[in-house]
């Protein structure tokens, strides 16, 4: 069942870069653990270090594991879903432009405040998923960014920034 | 006959106007992201759950079970009218749902996944009031060793048994205590991976960690591998049956009901296996196998029951011991702890008021949804016709909006972003989200009660295995673990059987 997506490029190379990215992680938090002073207590006889460096190691044998796994020809099925069309190579320019404009609303959130941050978020995201009605995008993210700062950072004490346009709103 | 009379307590608080308001909102937002592509119940609660902080816990949990049963009923919607479901749980309902859909029969075929559906749900909570309690009963009792072991069994049921592979399954667990792990100890006050970066001290909020893997990770996925051309969605009127269609769905729907529950409410239970299970007993009892493949009632009837069973059998351990079973259930957890509440056993003790009306609210949400899906389904069938662009544009923005809402701090958007490339890179290389939200979750919880077992014993290693509930958790957890080895030896030992068999004939 998980061969049939990619067995026809002749296994999944890739997946070593899991294998890898987990001992890392694992050697990550080992070094850290070292780095924990060793503080116990009679009411707590182990402290804070074995779980880190229990853990530390697991990941480090999973890894292992799992490369043998990826050796013998395992292949993990990438999930399916209704909008996705597996028989396509991954977009990278629309994954790249999404992750842009994610950045850029983390970084205008403060200095211009949700209502402006979160339009042109939402506006930006549909544009890189292929959204041509520019108008109708900003419309509807000028909409959205309205509605839910009224309703929950105003109507629900939810923290949302007013920024820029704030004494305005 | 207390579970009765608290349960009829528990009606008495939810028929508020208020409270019912927010069940039908529930159940309303609920079908429509369960109909939505793209969207499960588990990304909605974690969506939702930052906004829900200024109500009343009581007030959320309603609206969060409302969400997960609203989310289970339209999921079927999607997975008859399109052949391409969305939720593991709903891959068997789609193989008869659709070639029913196809061959005209649609409207049957959403009536009785909703009947069949109700029918579940309400037996299935029933039981659930009679069978929690004694959960309760006899979780209380144990101490923290036993709840270790117990919840080392859910970490190697969720990770090792669910899901196609073990390895893979255990990476993502290890990956999610990993960052259960970020922050500073609860009892020396050391700082533990957080690279000396103060907004990590605090540790990592399970919303932010919740949002980022299932909305983001999920939306930059399907942005990946858009389908141009949205699959073809099959035009449906308002859902009926006719007398045969009743005859042959009654009984599968029982039958359902009753693989779904005890499969929800073990650790490792899911939706999967009975849903399979209820299209294979199905296949085998029918009087027409021949109309398996080709768009059998009964092929749609058992395995939706068994769904929504399953989903209340998850309840119970969620509410009885704190073990959440599926990702809904981890959130929620997630979101009782953000109330400053503790799940475990020794909620029903505490917060009586609370657990009852939310089981009454299920009820009551049940027959929202009966009447919700029924005459509205052509209505829930338009939303698969949401240009798509817009629609995860929305996911994206929501998500945003909740990540930052928590700590109000651009960071907290920042790690999000991390988190969700660390969902995309997941659903890339077919790794199970669900262990790493459990990790998250539940790791924090394992280490303390592993600590508090050896501050018990003074230190002493023997502290940790404590007693007879502990030792069959342990059991099971090597026979899971070591399964394969088990296997390959009962394999060999079977083979020799055989030769020797032959010898002696021979």
């Amino acid at each position: 069942m998980s061969e049939k997506t990619l067995a026809g490029r002749g296994g999944d190379r890739a997946q070593y870069g899991v294998c890898a990215g987990l001992a890392l992680l694992g050697v990550l938090v080992l070094v850290d653990a070292s780095r924990i002073g060793a503080a116990t207590s009679s009411n707590d006889p182990i402290g804070p270090r074995p779980v880190p460096i229990i853990l530390g190691l697991l990941l480090v044998v999973v890894s292992i594991f799992y490369a043998v796994d990826v050796a013998r020809g395992g292949v993990g099925e990438a999930e399916a879903g209704e909008d996705i069309d597996l028989s396509t190579r991954i977009d990278v320019r629309t994954v790249t432009m999404l992750i842009g404009v994610f950045a850029v609303n983390a970084l205008l959130i403060e200095p211009l405040g949700w209502v402006i941050s979160g339009s042109l978020l939402f506006w930006g995201a549909a544009f890189a998923l292929g959204n041509r009605h520019h108008i109708r995008g900003l419309v509807l993210g000028v909409a959205l960014a309205l509605i839910t700062f009224y309703a929950f950072a105003i109507g629900l004490g939810v923290n949302l920034p007013a920024g820029i346009l704030q004494g305005i709103l | 006959m207390d579970n009765l009379t608290a349960l009829i307590a528990g009606f008495g608080e939810v028929l508020t106007p208020l409270n019912l308001m927010i069940a039908l909102l529930g159940v309303t937002v609920g079908t429509a992201v369960g109909v939505l592509p793209g969207i499960g119940p588990a990304m909605t609660v974690a969506l939702l759950l930052p906004i829900t902080y200024g109500m009343e816990p009581t007030q959320a949990l309603i609206l969060f079970a409302a969400i997960f049963y609203g989310g289970m009923y339209g999921g079927s919607t999607t997975s008859i009218l399109l052949n391409t479901p969305g939720e593991s749980a709903s891959v068997v309902t789609a193989i008869e749902g659709n070639k029913m859909a196809k061959a005209g029969r649609a409207a049957q075929a959403l009536a009785t996944a909703a009947i069949g559906s109700f029918v579940a749900g309400s037996i299935a909570t029933l039981l659930l009031v009679f069978v929690m309690p004694q959960v309760v009963d006899f979780a209380i009792s144990l101490g923290a060793p036993e709840y270790l072991a117990i919840i080392l069994v859910a970490f190697v049921g969720v990770s090792a048994v669910l899901g196609s592979s073990r390895v893979r399954g255990l990476a993502s667990l290890l990956v999610g205590l990993t960052i259960g792990l970020v922050g500073i100890d609860f009892v020396t006050g050391q700082q533990r991976l957080t690279m000396g970066i103060p907004q990590l001290a605090d540790g990592i909020d399970v919303v932010v960690v919740a949002v980022g893997i299932f909305a983001v990770g999920e939306a930059l996925w399907v942005a990946a591998h858009l389908r141009r051309k949205a699959a073809e969605v099959i035009p449906v009127g308002r859902p009926w049956m006719g007398r045969e269609d009743w005859k042959r769905s009654w009984k599968p729907w029982l039958r359902g009901t009753a693989y779904g529950f005890p499969f929800g409410a073990i650790p490792a239970g899911g939706a999967e296996m009975p849903t399979f299970l209820s299209y294979m007993t199905e296949k085998k009892l029918s009087r027409h196998p021949e109309q398996f493949g080709n768009g059998a009632i009964e092929g749609v009837a058992g395995p939706e029951a068994a769904n929504n069973a399953s989903a209340a059998g998850t309840l119970v351990p969620l509410l009885a011991l704190g073990l959440p079973t599926n990702a809904t259930a981890a959130i929620m957890i997630g979101a009782l702890e953000g109330y400053g509440l503790e799940p475990g056993p020794l909620l029903l003790e505490k917060q009586p008021d609370l657990v009852w009306a939310l089981i009454a609210s299920l009820f009551i949400g049940n027959a929202m949804l009966l009447v919700l899906n029924l005459p509205l389904a052509p209505a829930w069938a338009k939303l698969l016709q949401i240009p798509r662009p817009y629609l995860y544009a929305g996911i994206l923005f929501f998500a945003s909006m909740g990540a930052y809402a928590v700590n109000a701090q651009p960071f907290d958007l920042f790690l999000l972003l991390v988190l969700g490339l660390l969902g995309f890179g997941m659903r890339r290389f077919g790794l199970p989200v669900l262990p790493l939200i459990v990790g998250v979750i539940l790791g924090p919880l394992a280490e303390k009660q592993a600590r508090r077992s050896l501050q018990l014993s003074g230190g002493d290693p023997s502290g940790l295995i404590g007693g007879p509930v502990a030792w069959v958790c342990y059991a099971i957890i090597a026979v899971v673990l070591l399964w394969p080895l088990i296997a390959r030896v009962v394999r060999k030992i079977r083979d020799s059987d055989k030769n020797r068999d032959r010898e002696v004939v021979a």
